[in-house]
This record gives C-alpha cells, sequence and structure tokens, in this order.
C-alpha cells in the first residue's frame, strides 16, 4: 500500500516537472505586432503576455487536449485547440479587430458635435457657455463655427448661403416651433432656451441624417440632460435679471423633478447702457419651467420639459419715410412648451427613440405713427402714413410627434426607421388703421416616413444610406429625398467623409397663404470633409456645393396680398472651410480659429435676378480664446469675429415695368465684434462645499466698432438709414449660487 | 483492505484538493508579492493578465479579478496616451463587476476600485466629465469607509487625491496630510483576513509621509 501512495506522490511530483514551453507571436490582420495581449490555456494559471514586439512564451504542465486562448479589448478572442505531448509549441496568432465605437471611423461630413459623451466631438457643452461673444446663447457660439454667417439683424442660423428659416431645431428629436423670443423689428432676438438644458448639441451645416426633415440648409439638434447627480437648489441675480429653482433627485436616484422660475428686467440696464431705441415699456419677462426624468428600467428614460414664458416690450424708433416722425412698436408674447421624449431598449437589438412636443404662440403686436411728441398721428388722408397705424395678432399652435426604432445589425451596423408628424396652425388676425379685421389661418399636416441604414465594413469604412420621404396637406404633394454619407479612415486617425443628400422645404408662414399652387423649394447638397482629431488638437476641412431650386418667389397677388406666388426661384452657394483648434501650444490656453469663404447667389422672394444675398457674406473669421488661472480661480474668455460686408439693396416695385427692380445696392462696411467675459469662481475646490457660487462679467464690442448690419430705405426710394445693434456696447453682471452641489464648470457664465 | 483503499483513495483526493488550494494560494501569493515593484515599474499588464488567468480557471474567487481591477486601473492612472484611458478603466471596471458578483455584495475594497475607475476616467478631459464622475469618486469612497471602517485604503486613496489636487481646488500637499495619517493609524492596525486579501498601500503611505520630513 505505501508503494500505491508513494506511487502516487511520484506521479503528481512527475507531473509538476514536465512542463512544455509554447511560445509565439501576435499579430493583428494588418500584421503589426500586438503588446499586452493576454494568452492562456483554458482553466488553467498558465499563460502570458505578449511583449512590446508581440511575442509570448511560456511553460505549462497542462497535458494534452487543451484550449489555447487570446484576448484583448478592441479584438475578437482568438481559440485554438492544441494538444500538448511534450514537445513545444509554436503558435502564432492573429487578432482579428473589432469593429468598435472607440476604433471605428465615425461619419461627421456636414456635422459638428458638441458633447461630453463621445471623444470625437469638436466642442463641449461648456465650451458653449464659456464664448465670449456668446452671452450664455446657444446659437450666438455656434456663431463662431465655420459655415455661419454674423447676421445681427434678425435671430436665427444662417448657414453657407441659406436663410434663417432654413435651420431647423430639434430638442430630443422633436422639432422647436418658435425656439427664439418674438421677432422685433431690426433686432436679433435671442433662444429661449437655456444652454444648460442640454448636455449634447450637434450642428449640422449640411447632409444630415433622413430622420430630419423640412430644412434647406442645416440642423441643430439639442439632447436634453438626464437625472441630475444631486438634489440643488439655484438662485441667481444680475442687474438684469433674476432666477430661483431647485432640482430634486429621488432617494433612488431613479426620478427627478425640477422647476425654475425667471425674473427678467432691463430698466436698470437700459439707464446704464444707452439705448439707441426709445423705450415706452422696457423689456418685462416671467419665464417658468418645470421637468420630471424617470429612468424606466436600466437602459430606459422618460423625460417632460415644459416652459412657459411672458414678454412685454415697447419702443419708438425713426421712421424711415418721414424723418421726423416714430414708429411705436409694441409686444406682448405668451409662449408655452412641452416636451415628453422616451427611449428604451426593447430588446433582441431593439431601441425606440420617441417624442411628442405641442407648442403655443400668442403675440399681440401694436404699431402706431408718432409725432415728435410721440403722440399717434392718424395721417387718413396719406395711405403710406395711414397704414403705419396698425394691430397684428398672431396665435399659433404646433403639435410635432416622432418615433424612431433602431435595429442593431452585425458589429456597429444598424438600420434606423421611423415617422415624423408635424401639425400647426396659424392664425393671424391683421387690424388695419381704420379698424378692419383681416383674419387668416393656415393650417399644415405634414407626414413624414424615413429609413436609415449605418453599414461598418470594417473600423475605417463606414456608409449611411438613408431615404425620407413627406407629404405637405397644404401643398398637397409628396417628396422623396435621399441622403448618402461615406467615411473613410487613414492609418494616422485622420478620415475623409462625403456627403450627399436632397432636402426639401415648405414656404414660410409670412408668405402664405398662397392662392397660386406651390410645390417644394429643393436643396442638393454635396460635401466634402478632411478631419483630424487627436486629444488636444482638431483640425476640420470641408468644401460643398449646394444647389437650390424651386425656391419661392413672392409678389402681389391678385388679391392684392404679398405672397408667395410660385417656384421659379433658383440659387447655388459653394465654399471651403476650416476649422482649427488646439489646446496644446500654448500652456493652459485653449483656443479655435474658424473661417469661411462663402460664394452664393440665388433669386428668390422679390429678388428682381440672380443676386449674392443680403445676408451672406464672401469672409468669415471667428477666434475664440479660453484660459482659467487657477490662482485667481478666474476663467477669461475672448472671442473675435470678423465678416466682410454684405451686400444690401432696396428692392422695390416698379409700376411702369410692372417688375421688381433694384433701386440701389451697395456693401457694408466689414463686421468686426472683440467680446470679453470673466468667470470667478471663489469656491472653486473648497472640499465638501455646501455651495457653489460664479460671478460672471462679460463685455461685447470691447473696441467699440460701428457695426452697420444693413440698410433700410424709404418707400420712396429717396431715404437711407443704416440698421445697428441697439447699442454699441453690452455689458453684463452676474452671479449664481447653486447649493447643494458643486457646479465648478456647469454655472460658467450662466447668462440669464 | 477495501477500507484501506477507500482511506488512501480519500487522501489522494483530500492532497489533491489541498494541492488545488494550495497552487491557488500560492499562486496568488506569488502574484501579490510583484504588486509593489511593478506598479514603481508603472506597467502592471502582465501582471492582471496573470491574475485574470486564475481568476477565470477558479470561477469562484473574487480575489484574483479583485486584484486584476486593481492593476488594471493603475495602468489607466500610468497610461500617458488620453485617449486609451477610457478603455483601459472599462477593462478595470470588468473586472471588478465579476469580483462584485462572486462576492454577491457590498464590499468595501470593490468599492475602493470603483472609485479609483471614476477617478481613471475623470482625467480623460476634467473639465467636462468632474460633473460625472467627481461625485461618483466620492460616493464609492464613503460607501467603502461605512462598509469597513478600519479600511485605511480609501482614506488613502482620499489621501492621495486630495495631494495630487491643486490648492485653489481644496488640495495640496498640506492638506492631504491628516487623511495619510490617518491612512497609517488604521493600517496599522489593520488585520487582513486572510494573507492574501487586500493588504495593499503600506508603501504609498510610508512615501508619502515621509515627504512631510
Amino acid at each position: 500500500m505505501f508503494k500505491w501512495l508513494f506511487l502516487s506522490y511520484f506521479l503528481i511530483s512527475i507531473k509538476a516537472n514536465s512542463q512544455v514551453k509554447i511560445s509565439g507571436k501576435i499579430t493583428d490582420n494588418h500584421n503589426k505586432a500586438l503588446a499586452g495581449i493576454s494568452i492562456s490555456i483554458q482553466n488553467s494559471y498558465d499563460g502570458a503576455t505578449s511583449d512590446s514586439s508581440g511575442n509570448y512564451s511560456f511553460l505549462t504542465s497542462e497535458k494534452g487536449a487543451q484550449l489555447l486562448q487570446a484576448s484583448a479589448t478592441g479584438y475578437k478572442s482568438f481559440e485554438q485547440n492544441i494538444n500538448i505531448n511534450g514537445t513545444p509549441l509554436n503558435i502564432n496568432i492573429s487578432l482579428r479587430e473589432e469593429i468598435t465605437e472607440l476604433k471605428a471611423v465615425v461619419i461627421t461630413a456636414g456635422t459638428f458635435e458638441a458633447s461630453d459623451q463621445k471623444r470625437a466631438s469638436a466642442l463641449s457643452p461648456i465650451d458653449i457657455v464659456t464664448t465670449a461673444s456668446a452671452n450664455g446663447d446657444i446659437t450666438n457660439a455656434i456663431k463662431t463655427l465655420p459655415g455661419t454667417q454674423q447676421v445681427g439683424e434678425s435671430e436665427g442660423l444662417f448657414v453657407r448661403g441659406g436663410t434663417a428659416n432654413e435651420t431647423k431645431i430639434f430638442i430630443d428629436g422633436t422639432l422647436v416651433n418658435k425656439f427664439f423670443y418674438s421677432s422685433e423689428p431690426d433686432l436679433a432676438t435671442r433662444g429661449r432656451f437655456n444652454p444648460f438644458l442640454f448636455k449634447g448639441t450637434i450642428f449640422s451645416s449640411g447632409g444630415y441624417s433622413a430622420l430630419y426633415g423640412q430644412a434647406l440648409s442645416s440642423v441643430l439638434l439639442l439632447e436634453s440632460i438626464d437625472l441630475p447627480e444631486k438634489t440643488s437648489a439655484d438662485f441667481g441675480i444680475s442687474y438684469l435679471a433674476a432666477n430661483a429653482g431647485i432640482q430634486k433627485l429621488s432617494k433612488n436616484k431613479k426620478s427627478s423633478w425640477g422647476v425654475t422660475y425667471a425674473y427678467t428686467n432691463l430698466a436698470l440696464v437700459y439707464n446704464f447702457i444707452k439705448q439707441k431705441l426709445d423705450y415706452f415699456r422696457v423689456p418685462v419677462l416671467h419665464e417658468g419651467d418645470a421637468n420630471f426624468r424617470i429612468k424606466t428600467s436600466a437602459t430606459g428614460m422618460l423625460k417632460y420639459f415644459g416652459s412657459f414664458s411672458t414678454t412685454n416690450v415697447g419702443f419708438r424708433n425713426q421712421d424711415v419715410d418721414s424723418l421726423i416722425m416714430k414708429d411705436a412698436f409694441g409686444l406682448k408674447n405668451l409662449y408655452t412648451y412641452h416636451n415628453l421624449s422616451w427611449k428604451e431598449k426593447i430588446g433582441h437589438g431593439w431601441k425606440l427613440n420617441t417624442g411628442v412636443s405641442y407648442s403655443f404662440n400668442h403675440d399681440k403686436i401694436s404699431d402706431e405713427f408718432q409725432n415728435a411728441s410721440n403722440q399717434k398721428q392718424s395721417m387718413l388722408n396719406d395711405s403710406l402714413y395711414a397704414y403705419k397705424n396698425f394691430n397684428l395678432e398672431n396665435r399659433g399652435r404646433y403639435a410635432n410627434a416622432k418615433i424612431v426604432f433602431e435595429k442593431r445589425l452585425f458589429n456597429l451596423s444598424a438600420v434606423r426607421f421611423g415617422s415624423e408628424y408635424n401639425y400647426s396652425n396659424e392664425e393671424t388676425i391683421y387690424t388695419s388703421y381704420d379698424g378692419t379685421n383681416y383674419p387668416q389661418t393656415v393650417k399644415e399636416n405634414i407626414f413624414a416616413g424615413f429609413a436609415e441604414t449605418d453599414i461598418y465594413l470594417t473600423n475605417d469604412i463606414a456608409a449611411k444610406f438613408g431615404v425620407r420621404t413627406e407629404h405637405s396637406q397644404l401643398l398637397n404633394k409628396w417628396n422623396v429625398a435621399p441622403r448618402i454619407s461615406l467615411a473613410y479612415k487613414f492609418q494616422d486617425n485622420s478620415q475623409f467623409s462625403l456627403a450627399y443628400g436632397i432636402f426639401y422645404e415648405n414656404p414660410e408662414r409670412k408668405y402664405l397663404p398662397s392662392i397660386n399652387q406651390l410645390h417644394f423649394s429643393q436643396a442638393t447638397h454635396y460635401i466634402a470633409q478632411y478631419q483630424k482629431i487627436s486629444n488636444d488638437r482638431t483640425f476640420r476641412t470641408e468644401i460643398f456645393y449646394k444647389k437650390y431650386k424651386d425656391l419661392f418667389k413672392t409678389g402681389l397677388s391678385s388679391n392684392g396680398t404679398f405672397a408667395a406666388i410660385n417656384n421659379d426661384g433658383f440659387g447655388d452657394a459653394k465654399g471651403i472651410e476650416f476649422f482649427w483648434r488646439d489646446k496644446k501650444t500654448i500652456k493652459n490656453v485653449d483656443y479655435w480659429i474658424s473661417y469661411s469663404y462663402l460664394d452664393t447667389k440665388r433669386d428668390f422672394l422679390n429678388y428682381p435676378f440672380a443676386i449674392e444675398p443680403s445676408f451672406a457674406t464672401k469672409h468669415t473669421a471667428s477666434l475664440v480664446v479660453k484660459k482659467f488661472v487657477m490662482k485667481l480661480k478666474t476663467q477669461f474668455n475672448a472671442s473675435y469675429s470678423y465678416a466682410t460686408g454684405r451686400p444690401y439693396y432696396n428692392i422695390n416695385y416698379d409700376y411702369i415695368s410692372n417688375k421688381y427692380k433694384i433701386y440701389d445696392q451697395g456693401h457694408t462696411k466689414g463686421y468686426n465684434d472683440l467680446s470679453l467675459s470673466v468667470n470667478y469662481l471663489p469656491s472653486v475646490g473648497k472640499l465638501k462645499a455646501k455651495s457653489f457660487t460664479v460671478f460672471v462679467l462679460s463685455l461685447t464690442n470691447v473696441l467699440g466698432a460701428n457695426k452697420i448690419y444693413t440698410y433700410n430705405y424709404s418707400a420712396n426710394n429717396q431715404n437711407k438709414v443704416a440698421v445697428t445693434p441697439p447699442s454699441k456696447r453690452f455689458l453684463y453682471l452676474g452671479c449664481f449660487i447653486s447649493l447643494g452641489i458643486d457646479r465648478s464648470q456647469d454655472e460658467i457664465n450662466n447668462h440669464l | 483492505m477495501k477500507k484501506f483503499f477507500l482511506f488512501t483513495a480519500m487522501i489522494c483526493f483530500a492532497s489533491i484538493a489541498f494541492a488545488q488550494s494550495d497552487k491557488y494560494i500560492s499562486a496568488m501569493k506569488a502574484n501579490i508579492a510583484q504588486l509593489d515593484s511593478v506598479m514603481v515599474k508603472g506597467n502592471a499588464v502582465e501582471l492582471a493578465n496573470s491574475f485574470e488567468r486564475i481568476g477565470n480557471a477558479e470561477k469562484t474567487q473574487w480575489l484574483p479579478f479583485y486584484y486584476a481591477g486593481y492593476c488594471t486601473v493603475m495602468n489607466a492612472y500610468n497610461e500617458k496616451d488620453v485617449a486609451k484611458k477610457d478603455a483601459i478603466a472599462d477593462k478595470a471596471q470588468q473586472f471588478i463587476n465579476k469580483a462584485d458578483s462572486i462576492l454577491g455584495k457590498e464590499n468595501s475594497e470593490t468599492d475602493v476600485i470603483k472609485s479609483m475607475i471614476a477617478t481613471a476616467h475623470m482625467t480623460v478631459d476634467p473639465q467636462n466629465r468632474y460633473m460625472t464622475y467627481g461625485p461618483q469618486i466620492t460616493e464609492f469612497l464613503e460607501k467603502s469607509k461605512s462598509l469597513d471602517p478600519s479600511n485605511p485604503r480609501p482614506v488613502l486613496v482620499q489621501a492621495e487625491n486630495t495631494f495630487y489636487t491643486p490648492v485653489q481646488f481644496g488640495g495640496g500637499k498640506d492638506a492631504a496630510k491628516s487623511f495619510f495619517d490617518q491612512a497609517k493609524k488604521l493600517d496599522d492596525n489593520f488585520k487582513p483576513e486572510t494573507e492574501i486579501s487586500p493588504d495593499w498601500g503600506k508603501n504609498a503611505i510610508n512615501y508619502f509621509l515621509s515627504q512631510y520630513k
């Protein structure tokens, strides 16, 4: 028996001593050596890690049939059956790259993305609020990116020779109507939405996905934030506004709710900063919003955001026709917005993204013709002056719904499809000087269906094919819009993308109703892009060509109203753009430069023939610089924008030739703006701080450049008045306090 | 005779079983012995892989994955190419998730690693990620402390975080001192559960405290 025992121990020790060497080299599919790869025999401790030249080698005491495994992040795992019989084994392994979001090429033609989630983004959400010239307004920050124009006399984004109306804005996938505060004559109003409501911003200057439509030039996609990290209370005070709010996160961190209220009154500001306009009602705003967010599952999120605002403003401006008289403009606005969205992974690789939004907008506009002592003048004997007294009431109801299904196919490839519905009911009542009401209602139902697929062949090649179709009830027409984009990644991680697409749009409300049969306006985009993003530097250049077809022409309809009359307009735009961002070269300084060259002409609205439109100029450039000085706990921001002069025209109807005619034209002087802002964060980094405070000081047009946006002409073509900003400079000073949560980066520059 | 055979067989099985667990302990001990020297060299990939192999073979032990996670998060700290940091930290997270699921309950030691993983993610882009990861870093450390108040490691990690935070942000050498002292005190009294249970940090504590002399 002891013999047996001895034998068994002997066997065990033999086993321990007879080790076999396994070695080889690990490479990827480009035959490049891979270091740090783990290689092992299944269910055994034996294995090794490949060295810097890809070689590995280890001894094993395992015997017989075994499974050799190799695994590494980003590669498909490798398995091979081996037989260990005492002789050394040499096994070379080639690992196949896995197509992952981390490594795969991103289709970026036409797109700028600001997100803290994605690594390939050019800007982050904080960048938007720390841009000195932005004044806390999302679209103002976007105006420092290539492709946009510095248009100061009206709101919106003018992209690559397109009008502001050719850019549509979406929140969580659904269209936002009336994104900007109601228009005031010759002023650019701000966006209604606080940049801190959004965690991601995608600005596309062309070639965008089939998920979006009714925009000839551009889309701005905003993604709202999810659950807050902590419960917090926020207060803000500045010399023009005060706000307070609370965000409550539930104990189980699965849901949250919040409410905020803000009051804005510019009386103090206008005492301090001289205004060109004579305000008889200084702007007063009441704004409130409420939200709830519920995590419906590990992957699902239900979000509601609702807001209301009221605006009351009135000012007098010099009348362009009479010089000694004034136009008194008054606006009262009520606006509400509701957005409910839900996203969820519904299993088997399916994802659902759906949302509905509803908004209501009510403008009460009054216009009075006044003399030097601000008394109303009826001037019934002169129809030109008599018509300067009017009231206009707009009531708009808008509902939007969208549903997108996504199915993940092989690797990163996916197919997406769904539909969208946009409803609008816009009622206007124009009351002329004699009290006659002219009510008009325009209703529209647009149904859209879309499908697109992302195909990833390798990590280096990807393509997106999409198609969208829309039906407009108003036009009683269908359209079909194909979209294609491709991207190829080079070995040095730079990438090249191409995009092509057809885009359709309906006429603007202000040119409706038309008594003529109209169809969609159309734009075709061709874009080529080269981009290289490393951690600290981004270089991007894009060339584009955009062809416009069937643009709306306006004129006097046979019933005497000024409206869209046909689709005979056309145009094109071409250009090249550069973007360079660098956080590395100068220590602690982050800057970006953008430059756009644009060559565009179009014939639309009342243009007599194809001309360079008044909202486009050839050269636009911006420089944005940011520097945080730790010692002072202060961030300094500067931005400088330059644009060559824009063309301006006096286009009037010539009753002799019965045509529109250019009576005068020219180019404005170049546009210059240097803006500075300083954010002081005294409580930065106080451990376990219970509150966080930010002071913000900003000044626009520091150098006091005289900005002339365009010119207005009198009806008799004799008088020409420059359109300038309401004040030369604007100074902002405010303080924001957040209790309960350290919002160091978040509160910076949170204006208004 | 039969009885004796059975007895021998039992001895044999027992000795194999013993050899098995002995093999586990000795392999773990050999790896753990390398921890400090590997960390100084700044490349713990090999060691992490070795722990992973033990974990994959054992299947029911959480410690190999715990150590693999610890080594990997240190690799994420040491990675100079910021673009690669996230993937390495994600890998560390996978190890810690495995350790957690084997353990089946919250543990003071894995929470320390989770806090370190959050730090690794944050350092990729502190300005933009502080909002997301800042609270997680503290939260996991606090959880770790409450699960085992005698554990010196959450206090050490907090001390190191403070040490490397600029003075203007409430950190710095002086602010970190009391945390190192506290970590030292806890460490002196700390008794690891088994000979392969987490016990790292002594060298770091002594190294940092030596800088105050």
